[in-house]
């Protein structure tokens, strides 16, 4: 009867806490958004590496080295191709170029994850690790050399400002706004969000990626070449992650600073298996992952009146730097055996002997 | 003598040439990254930075007393990584066991700056052994209750420990009227200097552990139980082993190997702390162990071998102006070196050489929704 009588206050504090949420959602609706995305790329790069059985712990380092690129190959071709502001984006020449070269720099990273996972069929986790190892210490050594001189990079995408019509719209207009108020690598996750579900789930490649992860023998005997297709999704893979990174330093911020990438890696190979391995899954599950992190700016920047300020208040700033991955780790703990991953994840193929 | 020699070469062979290779690797990317940055080609370069490496990391007693104490940490972290590893586990949470471990330590430690050395530094070290041992803890207990990945929840964990600590030296444990957050000395908690200027005791039971953890892995029923369900877990099932409480146990004791660390580098090198405690040891402990194929003889030769890379980069660093942080980019190619070590052992036409890594076939199968242990 105590316990119920104590209970009742918290019930109360819980509603005020979520009434404050609702009212501010419009207004941290974006912070949420661009925390996402880099997730959301992690998560989708998990997805088609994992699909096709191979398992990538090495996200985290390849948007490490994808970030830097993006940046540090800026600072060398601003004086070839000019800093000039394009139309679109607000994208120089050199900002496009250093974009491609990140992408490129992604897949380079992510053949090595193939190599060693594929062909040299070593264990997958260790080999990720290591990736992650390695691009934590070149990028750090390189980035330690190239701060002496204090250079700039190409500077950062601009984003785009949707038609008033859509944005003033009254009850969904912040929707629009969130979505669309945004740069190009965000847009362009909404529209690879949508298309690789359909492609997974509606067309040949995605047939044939999925029966690769789920039982590789009787794929190949219906002619599908295995490694192939494995290699291919793990480039492909390599360039998602890739966008994330470079979402980092070349949309979110114009600078890369070492470990820019903080865990974000990880928290998307959560998000990928709270979201079912499934595209629009990881997505929902990246937005959730990030919304601790609009929630905390709110409470920090506009805390709820009463008596659940003060309490929110009253606790160390840190525990809100924490709780993105504290909330990754309770849901991931109540998630995870319910979500059933690819058959084949994580295991090596091997062609059997031509008789 | 013969047949002992070339089964030693058999077991060094792939070490040795990944090492060398790194070391190769390592010269080309000195030289590359400073054509890069300066627009100067300067071959010789390479040459001086690993010439100023040896010499500050061997050349004189001071260096090689530094030395040794920079191995202490990575030879703990070492022996919590590959005690995991050897049950099948895979701890990445070093980093923020090391961290519970320095922190826990500074606690006990603060308390108890004015009591006797002999209580004081037991009960110092242990409270750091215990926060470590709850840090891998709660990822043993998730994976066994759950299934939840430890890979995913130790790097989570990782980087909550470092806003819990943040938050404690930020809070209660600072020093009253200083202008930034740090916490008062440990007085005489502090471990006694026995080697030079700075050797602390630490120097004397870090290889102690280690032979205590060759002894419980290969002398006893519970190292035995650790060892199947690490190589395979379906016979220490069927031989009736309880490999949840096995999984909860290893990594609560990989914890607190790790905790150790933290501890023993608190009380024996900074005595103090601010609200961030610099640190790489945990990561490095990984690559100490794949290096040291989880043996307690290789932990205690790799961590000698990256404490005296770590020691040696900082006069490298000031001799011949290349960053310190090329220990990664070393560390880093070492161990691609050993885990592609099958075409290194191809190339190199080396073909009884054991394979650079320990077999494991645990961790990728727990991955995901295979998790489920029964």
């Amino acid at each position: 009867m105590d316990g119920f009588l104590y209970g009742l206050p918290v019930i109360g504090l819980v509603f005020e806490f979520i009434g404050y949420l609702i009212a501010v959602l419009p207004l941290i609706a974006p912070i949420i958004m661009r925390a996402a995305v880099p997730i959301a790329f992690a998560a989708l790069c998990g997805v088609m590496c994992e699909r096709s059985g191979v398992v990538n712990i090495g996200i985290e380092g390849t948007m490490l080295v994808a970030a830097f690129v993006g940046w540090a190959a800026g600072i060398y071709l601003v004086p070839v191709l000019g800093a000039e502001a394009g139309p679109i984006f607000g994208a120089s020449a050199s900002l496009v170029v250093a974009l491609l070269l990140a992408l490129l720099a992604g897949m380079i990273v992510s053949f090595v994850h193939a190599w060693l996972s594929i062909s040299v069929r070593a264990d997958q986790i260790i080999s990720g690790t290591i990736i992650n190892i390695a691009a934590f210490g070149v990028t750090g050594y390189l980035i330690t050399l190239l701060s002496k001189t204090a250079p700039t990079g190409a500077g950062q995408f601009k984003t785009w400002t949707p038609p008033e019509a859509l944005t003033g719209l009254p009850f969904v207009g912040w929707i629009f706004e969130t979505l669309l108020h945004q740069g190009p690598l965000t847009i362009s996750l909404l529209v690879i969000v949508v298309a690789f579900q359909i492609a997974l789930f509606r067309t040949r490649w995605g047939l044939r990626s999925r029966a690769v992860g789920e039982h590789p023998r009787a794929a190949e005997t219906v002619g599908i070449d295995v490694i192939r297709l494995r290699y291919r999704n793990v480039l492909v893979g390599g360039v998602l992650a890739a966008l994330g990174g470079a979402f980092l330093s070349m949309e979110l911020n114009s600078t890369f600073q070492q470990d820019m990438t903080a865990g974000r890696g990880f928290i998307g190979l959560a998000a990928m298996i709270v979201g079912r391995w499934t595209p629009l899954g990881a997505f929902g599950a990246a937005l959730l992952f990030a919304s601790t992190v609009g929630i905390s700016q709110s409470i920090l920047i506009a805390p709820p009146p009463g008596q659940l300020g003060e309490m929110l208040l009253s606790l160390p700033p840190q525990f809100f730097d924490a709780l993105p991955y504290l909330v990754t780790i309770i849901i991931l703990a109540g998630v995870v055996g319910r979500s059933i991953p690819p058959a084949a994840d994580g295991q090596p193929y091997e062609r059997e002997a031509a008789t | 003598m013969r047949g002992r020699l070339r089964r030693a070469w058999r077991i060094l062979a792939l070490p040795l040439i990944s090492i060398v290779l790194s070391i190769l690797v390592g010269s080309l990317v000195i030289i590359a990254s400073e054509w890069l940055v300066t627009g100067e080609l300067k071959p010789g370069l390479a040459i001086d930075a690993f010439t100023a490496l040896v010499e500050g990391a061997v050349g004189s007693e001071r260096a090689i007393i530094n030395t040794l104490v920079s191995s202490v940490p990575l030879l703990l972290g070492g022996l919590a990584v590959g005690l995991a590893f050897k049950g099948g586990l895979f701890n990445i949470g070093v980093q923020g066991q090391f961290l519970m471990g320095v922190l826990g330590s500074v606690i006990v430690g603060v308390q108890l700056r004015e009591s006797p050395a002999v209580i004081a530094i037991p009960l110092a070290l242990a409270a750091g052994m215990l926060f470590g041992a709850v840090w891998g803890f709660i990822p043993g207990f998730l994976k066994a209750t759950s299934g939840a990945h430890e890979v995913v929840t130790t790097i989570m964990l990782n980087l909550i420990a470092l806003q819990v600590f943040a938050a404690a030296v930020n809070g209660p444990l600072t020093v009253q009227g200083s202008s930034s957050p740090i916490t008062p000395d440990v007085g005489n908690a502090a471990l006694p200097i026995i080697f030079g200027r700075n050797g602390h005791l630490g120097i004397i039971y870090a290889p102690l552990m280690a032979v205590l953890y060759g002894w419980l892995l290969f002398r006893t029923t519970r190292g035995f139980e650790i060892r199947i369900a690490g190589s395979s877990p379906d016979a220490a099932r069927y031989a009736g082993m309880k490999p949840r409480r096995l999984i909860i146990w290893t990594m609560s004791v990989s914890g607190m190997l790790g905790g150790m660390a933290g501890a023993t580098d608190l009380l024996g090198v900074s005595h103090q702390t601010a609200s961030s405690y610099a640190t790489t040891v945990g990561f490095d402990s990984i690559a100490v162990a794949l290096l040291g194929r989880t043996s307690p003889i290789g932990i205690v030769l790799s961590a000698l071998l990256f404490g005296a890379l770590r020691t040696g980069s900082a006069s490298m660093q000031i001799q011949a102006g290349v960053p310190a942080e090329l220990t990664g980019v070393l560390q880093a190619t070492i161990l691609f070196f050993l885990v592609a070590s099958p075409v290194v052992a191809r190339l190199f036409r080396l073909k009884g050489a054991r394979s650079g890594l320990e077999e494991t076939t645990t961790f990728t199968s727990t991955y995901g929704g295979e998790a489920t242990i029964r």
